[in-house]
């Protein structure tokens, strides 16, 4: 058994596309060499700013010839299923081919002899192909080359059980080819020259001796670990980022945290504005007190170990910040010079979206359906919601959003609590472009509520009206999100909110219902359920239907519920057969059936319990409590398995007997239907 | 690293920051060509990289050129943006396999000690709409201020490049305010402190600041501009025709610069700026195209 290492070294690789690299070049070279019937025990992938690695561990030093039969298609077939044949065999023409005879026909047969040998002669052509199969979100040329990668390649490492592979990449134009090595090149400025490796153990060892730490997770470990002991003595503590934890250690192949200090100055500025400004420009992390406000102590990660302990370099990136946050300072000192209420007519020189006028007059429509929607806000004080709605967009016009567009809303807010508005208006204005995904706060007040509602309602039905609607993989203008918002606002806050009063398209109601079926899948659901329940049609109170579905969903789940849906399906299956022989039935078998003419106990009986059922269930659904209205069915399900038992539906010597039981079948089906389309429900 | 490049001194002055980087890269064998003699709005516009970036003939070049973004002037007022200031500029085509180790060669020469600074590349692609070029590359951080461009064309013209070649862009007013520990672009030593006339760069430009504000953003003519831009735009086509792909992308450079100046006025809605980016980019594709058949045509 033997290991591979492979190591492509380049000029800096960005750090959103190093993880998803790594793996893609795992998956490749493991597929191809799978493809040529390489077997192997595990493989591990690594991805620094300058390389991808990647180690594959028990190889056959050997492989063994491979013998292998396909099946074809019967002799003579049509010629599609012969060519997909040669297709999938890797055959030219039928020659290569033999007919043999399995008793039941003359078949084609492939043998398909994969030829064995030194595995170390196989290695290079995998490497290869996978090089050029990786998808790189974006690549380029170089010098004079036509070979396309992230940034310039610079060198190979390809070492199969200890030995160089020959085999070379070949970069096109007049450049040389980049020969496999077995040499490779340390951190940037911490370490000189090349060096050679023997193995993966040997290349992640002198790679630490030569600053660069080659797994992800150990670096953010040590930028962890570092950022955490420097808060300790600083009596602070580190603001977790994820997203920005994973994006540093993209950054540095030696990471080095080190402590700054924000200029006291600055301290007033909102927190937000503080944070956005340390991570979206320098990838800073912040930190906090115990209580959990923002100190003016950050964390930034250097790729370097200086000689003077880094003094100069934190020096340098506080004195970056400072120019920053002075920006920062400046806009929120000169924006609260200005009410929001004066910057309205600003608003009409900014372009929403050519077809959709300004921003003045989104704002102007999502004023007026704020207005109409707080009517279903409990406790929404239409003043408020009208003084918010006109206000929320104010801030885009502020130097400071200008500045950072993602302190929309947040900025708005601050600013209004600055006038004094009420905090119910200000915290609407910075709650309604929430929730932003599925795991943002959803807002929760009855005025943010309003005008969260009336802002993605307005984009969903102008989007829609002027046919830009989403498309499988482009949603430019977020509208799965904006409708999801809506989903979450209103189910999460229980409003009772008739959707089809705020727009006509249909097509956009059935997008609502898409998403709310992914929604309920998501949470452990059943699709068919939500099915059943939209299947009903003209139901565009979420809030309602979600209801509908949780006690389907819950009866459904009990053995009674089960048991009926058997004789729903029985008795639905049973119609429609007949349905489909004879087109007229349906009009003759609709209402109840006649009581003269049922004949046994067993269809009496069903017959009964259908009526009380009935007039259970007609109150349950008005009062909308819809586990009652299911528990009402649990009564139908004795009855009718009695009668599936003793009952023959199409007695042939007596039609009008026929007719009369396939009207009670009928019957049970409109019956369940009535509270949701039962046939949509997978058994 | 080359060993032709002469020592200098650390720059302490704006003037010795360029004097250092010009015997650094023509170390590195660059001819140094001096500015574009047009209004342009950075130094990617200049002929040595637009034009010499298609084709396949080697170049290597270094030059400053004054840049001019009207829209950017705050009359002499924010210590950080100017309307007028200067990129320094190198391009070497084909890119170099150690391109990277000579830029940071230059870093060194310009008194950057690595040992003690953190130098990053950062993610950063580069397009122009009115060239119709983009290019892959990073910004340059020190100690996370930005210092450089860096990238690797891939298009030109809407021409996709025989050869690519690695631009290197020095912002020198912010390199400089960096390098000199500058709160402001006037407080920056032009010459040297112990110099006989000793000046600053707000001695030299903060009157050129204030009134070329003035102008991009109040006075210019727009009606002039109007046609001055329908002017150049006429000229560029019919020197296209003529096949003179030179004096047609001069045009094209004076489109641009009168495009930048109409916007600064705040004459050009929205919908508006997007055809008359496209115009210039046009422009720029015919000259382009123009500019190539003649390189084809002599190497073949």
């Amino acid at each position: 058994m033997a290991e591979l290492l492979l190591e492509l070294l380049s000029e800096e690789i960005p750090a959103r596309m190093q993880t998803r690299a790594a793996d893609d070049l795992k998956r490749l070279v493991g597929d191809g060499m799978k493809a040529i019937g390489l077997s192997f025990t595990g493989a591990r992938a690594f991805a620094t700013p300058r390389r991808l690695a990647l180690v594959v561990e028990g190889l056959p030093v050997v492989r063994e010839d491979v013998s292998e039969e396909k099946r074809g298609p019967r002799v003579g077939a049509p010629d599609q299923a012969v060519q997909g044949f040669l297709k999938g065999a890797g055959l030219t023409s039928l020659d290569q081919a033999e007919k043999r005879d399995t008793g039941k026909g003359e078949f084609w047969f492939a043998v398909i002899n994969k030829k064995g040998g030194p595995t170390a002669e196989a290695l290079p052509g995998v490497i290869e192909a996978a090089m050029k199969a990786l998808p790189w979100p974006k690549s380029m040329k170089w010098g004079s080359g036509t070979m396309l990668w992230v940034r310039p390649l610079q060198s190979i490492v390809a070492l199969f059980d200890g030995k160089v592979l020959a085999g070379e990449i070949a970069l096109g134009g007049q450049m040389a080819p980049i020969k496999f090595g077995d040499t490779t090149r340390g951190h940037r400025f911490l370490s000189k020259g090349d060096f050679k490796v023997a193995s993966f153990a040997d290349y992640a060892a002198k790679l630490k001796a030569a600053h660069v730490v080659l797994d992800p997770a150990e670096r953010k470990k040590i930028i962890l670990d570092g950022a955490s002991s420097l808060c300790v003595g600083a009596q602070v503590a580190l603001k977790a980022d994820e997203g920005l934890l994973d994006e540093v250690a993209g950054l540095v192949e030696w990471p080095v945290p080190l402590l700054g200090t924000i200029d006291a100055k600055f301290m007033d500025v909102p927190p937000e504005v503080l944070i956005v400004s340390m991570k979206t420009h320098q990838r800073y992390f912040a930190t906090t007190k115990a209580d959990g406000t923002l100190t003016n102590r950050f964390v930034v990660v250097a790729n370097n170990v200086a000689r003077d302990g880094g003094k100069v370099i934190a020096e340098g990136n506080e004195r970056v910040l400072r120019a920053r946050l002075s920006d920062a300072k400046f806009f929120w000192d000169q924006d609260r010079k200005t009410t929001l209420e004066s910057r309205l007519p600003a608003l009409k020189g900014i372009v929403f979206h050519a077809k959709l006028g300004t921003q003045a007059e989104r704002v102007e429509r999502i004023a007026k359906l704020a207005g109409e929607i707080a009517a279903f806000v409990p406790g929404a004080d239409a003043g408020q919601v009208q003084q918010a709605a006109r206000l929320a967009k104010a801030d885009l016009v502020t130097g400071m959003v200008g500045e950072f567009p993602e302190l929309q809303g947040v900025m708005g807010r601050y600013y209004a609590l600055g006038e004094k508005l009420p905090a119910a208006v200000a915290d609407a204005i910075g709650d309604h472009y929430s929730p932003a995904g599925p795991n943002d706060r959803c807002p929760s007040a009855p005025v943010s509520i309003a005008v969260a509602l009336a802002d993605k309602l307005d984009a969903l039905t102008s989007f829609w009206a002027i046919g830009e609607k989403p498309t499988g993989s482009r949603d430019p203008f977020a509208l799965r999100r904006a409708a999801l918002g809506v989903i979450r606002i209103v189910v999460e806050n229980k409003i009772r909110l008739p959707l089809g009063k705020f727009f006509k398209a249909g097509d956009l109601m059935e997008f609502f219902a898409d998403r709310l079926k992914l929604q309920v899948r998501e949470k452990g659901g059943r699709h068919d359920v939500v099915d059943a329940v939209f299947a009903l049609g003209g139901e565009d109170d979420l809030v309602r239907l979600l209801a509908r579905v949780e006690a389907l969903q819950a009866f459904l789940g009990t053995e009674a519920g089960k048991n009926l849906l058997t004789g729903y399906g029985r008795a639905a299956n049973i119609v429609r057969a007949e349905e489909k022989k004879d087109k007229g039935l349906t009009a003759r078998i609709t209402g109840a059936p006649d009581a003269a003419l049922l004949e046994q106990a067993e269809e009496k009986a069903v017959a009964a319990v259908l009526t009380e059922v009935e007039g259970a269930l007609k109150p349950a659904l008005a009062a909308e409590d819809f586990t009652a209205a299911m528990a009402a069915f649990a009564g139908l399900r004795a009855p009718i398995d009695a009668f599936f038992d003793k009952v023959t539906v199409n007695v042939t010597d007596k039609p009008e007997l026929r007719l009369n039981r396939l009207k009670l079948l009928n019957q049970i089906r409109a019956t369940m239907d009535s509270v949701a389309d039962f046939s949509k429900i997978e058994g | 690293m080359s060993d032709l490049s002469p020592t200098r001194a650390k720059p302490t002055s704006f003037q010795e920051l360029i004097l250092t980087l010009q015997d650094y890269w023509a170390g590195q064998g660059c001819l140094i060509l001096q500015p574009f003699d047009m209004e342009m709005g950075a130094g990617t516009f200049h002929t040595a990289t637009t034009l010499r970036a298609l084709g396949p003939k080697p170049w290597y070049a270094a030059y400053v050129q004054p840049c001019r973004r009207p829209g950017d002037g705050r009359y002499g007022e924010n210590p950080m943006r100017l309307q007028h200031y200067y990129q320094f500029q190198a391009i070497l085509k084909p890119s170099p396999p150690d391109i990277l180790e000579r830029y940071l060669g230059s870093l060194e020469a310009i008194g950057i000690d690595t040992t003690l600074h953190d130098i990053r590349f950062v993610e950063d692609d580069w397009e122009s709409p009115t060239l119709g070029a983009w290019g892959l590359g990073w910004e340059v951080w020190c100690d996370g201020s930005e210092i450089s461009q860096f990238t690797y064309f891939q298009q030109v013209g809407g021409i996709e490049v025989d050869m690519v070649a690695g631009e290197i862009t020095y912002g020198l007013e912010r390199l400089a305010m960096y390098l000199f520990d500058k709160k402001s672009i006037y407080e920056l030593p032009y010459n040297s402190a112990s110099s006989e006339v000793p000046l600053s760069y707000g001695d030299v430009f903060l009157q050129n600041e204030r009134e070329q504000s003035a102008y991009n953003f109040e006075h210019a003519d727009t009606d002039m501009l109007f046609r001055h831009f329908a002017d150049a735009e006429r000229e560029c086509g019919k020197l296209v025709e003529k096949k003179l792909p030179l004096p047609a992308y001069e045009q094209c450079i004076k489109a641009s610069h009168t495009f930048n100046l109409l916007d600064a006025r705040g004459v050009i809605s929205v919908t508006e700026r997007q055809s008359f980016i496209l115009r210039v980019r046009d422009l720029a594709k015919a000259c382009c195209e123009a500019w190539l058949a003649t390189q084809t045509a002599k190497a073949a």
